[in-house]
């Protein structure tokens, strides 16, 4: 068996930019942005997939880059908190302005993660993605609307343990206004 | 976590050929069970056969009305399906109760129902347990068991399968098709995981190799008035202690159809059918569903720690069954 390889090469775009990491097949999505490409804003929290710490968005989706192992996500387009935008390119983010305004953090730990998940959240609501606190009968199709309990409950697999929880969900509000 | 080959399969055929033969081969789907096993070193596979390529992440209407949900669909999109939210309520719920915006933005729907207990001793290396090491015991009989199992378990493990998704398909009478060696063949999803009785390290009724292509949910159950509910120690991202996806269908004030299925009770999702015969035919009150549901839970062997469960199920159910009786989306 001395012909098993146990590394690949896997082409991705990260942030807009083309890498080609060489990888271990045991490497996580979330090791490989942030010891290989130097992008250590997404988080190493529990590396189980409990805490959203590690949240970034694969092709335009939220999901946690701990456990996603990288040489499975060849030609994936992956965005971390580095690479949110405004619109037209130029600032910040509204969720990462939203974030500062509302200052909702306290040790900053979590909120690559947070603002990740919320920019995902949106994304969902808006393409009418329910929720478990959505009503039974709610129109299908159309956007959903982020009531406080809906907000709550959309980014529930993002932990603060510092609690700044009530802050997060007035920036994410501020937002959606 | 130990090295292994990574294999991108792009048929079913490929990943199946992939597999067979090689008993330390793993399936991944989303990852989001597997690659935290791998982590904890309770998976170790030589080989990983990447199947989230695979032509199997479309969900669509068949001619015979039933509606065929492809192996690799992811749990979001599931949920929110047109097909799936208009039709089959229960699950739509069932899945939302369950993980996070991100996990279910990963797990697939095969790998939903193929993901392994959360017992904290079949997680841990230095614990003993039968389902992780057979023969080496059971860690949680006399240990830590509050979320554990209070039907249908065994000496030898009490663990519970943790699926919410698994608990509506059981009740919506889902089927799971399987292909492998053998070919394609389909089991009921309510059949499809086992009590544990002396072989709890086997999961599933699937055989070595078998890969899930789709689950397929019948035409029977479409439209029926349904609805599920978990009780959880948090108000959101946990799993459950105790749930209910429940089928309803009452007409003239008598029971045509009823299905009642538990999750976080057993080793697999609790089909009441004890239950559900004595409701069929009779009348729709919450005498008739309490006494029904009591039949049903009075096999119950609750452990030191757990009896809560029981009373928690039975206050479950019939507050389901008694709004899908009043209303059909059970709000």
């Amino acid at each position: 068996m001395g012909t098993e390889v146990f590394h690949s090469e896997v082409p991705l775009t990260v942030n807009g930019e083309p890498r080609r990491p060489t990888v271990d097949h045991r490497s996580t999505l979330l090791d490989v942005l942030r010891e290989q490409l130097g992008l250590t804003g997404a988080k190493k929290g529990c590396d189980h997939g409990q805490c959203g710490a590690c949240t970034v968005l694969v092709d335009g989706r939220r999901a946690n880059s701990c456990l996603l192992l990288a040489v499975a996500h060849e030609g994936a387009d992956i965005t971390t908190v580095e690479g949110l935008r405004s619109a037209d390119g130029e600032g910040r983010h509204p969720v990462q302005r939203a974030f500062l305004e509302r200052d909702a953090f306290q040790c900053g730990y979590c909120t690559p993660g947070q603002i990740c998940s919320a920019v995902g959240a949106l994304a969902e609501a808006e393409a009418g993605h329910p929720s478990h606190v959505t009503e039974p009968g709610t129109a299908i199709g159309s956007p959903a609307e982020l009531t406080r309990d809906e907000i709550r409950e959309r980014l529930s697999g993002n932990l603060c343990r510092c609690g700044a929880y009530p802050h997060i969900v007035e920036a994410v509000e501020d937002v959606i206004r | 976590m130990k090295s292994f080959r990574y294999v991108r399969a792009h048929s079913v055929e490929e990943a199946t050929a992939a597999h067979a033969g090689r008993p330390s081969s793993r399936y991944l789907g989303g990852g989001t069970n597997l690659v935290d096993l791998m982590k904890l070193g309770v998976e170790s596979p030589r080989a990983v056969i990447d199947i989230s390529a695979l032509p199997l992440d479309s969900v669509e209407e068949l001619r015979d009305g039933s509606v065929r949900v492809g192996a690799t669909v992811r749990n979001s999109d599931l949920a929110a399906h047109p097909l799936v939210r208009e039709r089959y309520p229960v699950l739509s719920q069932a899945l939302l109760s369950g993980a996070s915006g991100q996990l279910r933005n990963m797990a697939t729907t095969g790998g939903n129902l193929l993901q392994r207990t959360r017992c904290p001793y079949f997680q841990d290396l230095a614990m003993p347990c039968n389902k992780r090491a057979p023969g080496s015991g059971c860690g949680a009989r006399d240990g830590i068991h509050r979320d554990h199992a209070v039907l249908g378990h065994s000496r030898q493990c009490i663990a519970t399968h943790p699926s919410d998704m698994a608990v509506a398909l059981a009740a919506l009478d889902a089927q799971v098709e399987l292909y492998g060696a053998r070919g394609r063949r389909t089991v009921p999803a309510a059949e499809f995981h086992r009590l544990p009785g002396e072989r709890p390290d086997v999961d599933t009724e699937i055989t070595h190799g078998e890969l899930i292509t789709g689950v397929l949910l019948p035409s029977a159950t479409a439209g029926l008035p349904c609805a599920y509910r978990k009780a959880r120690d948090r108000a959101s991202y946990a799993f459950a202690l105790a749930s209910v996806a429940v089928v309803l269908s009452v007409e003239e004030s008598v029971v045509r159809e009823v299905r009642i299925a538990f999750g976080g009770l057993a080793h697999r999702p609790w089909r009441a059918l004890r239950a559900e015969r004595e409701l069929l035919g009779g009348p729709p009150s919450g005498e008739a569903f309490r006494r029904a549901v009591d039949t049903e839970l009075a096999e119950a062997e609750p452990l030191r720690d757990n009896s809560f469960k029981v009373p928690l199920a039975r206050n479950l159910a019939c507050d389901v069954l008694g709004r899908l009786a009043a209303s059909p989306t059970g709000s």
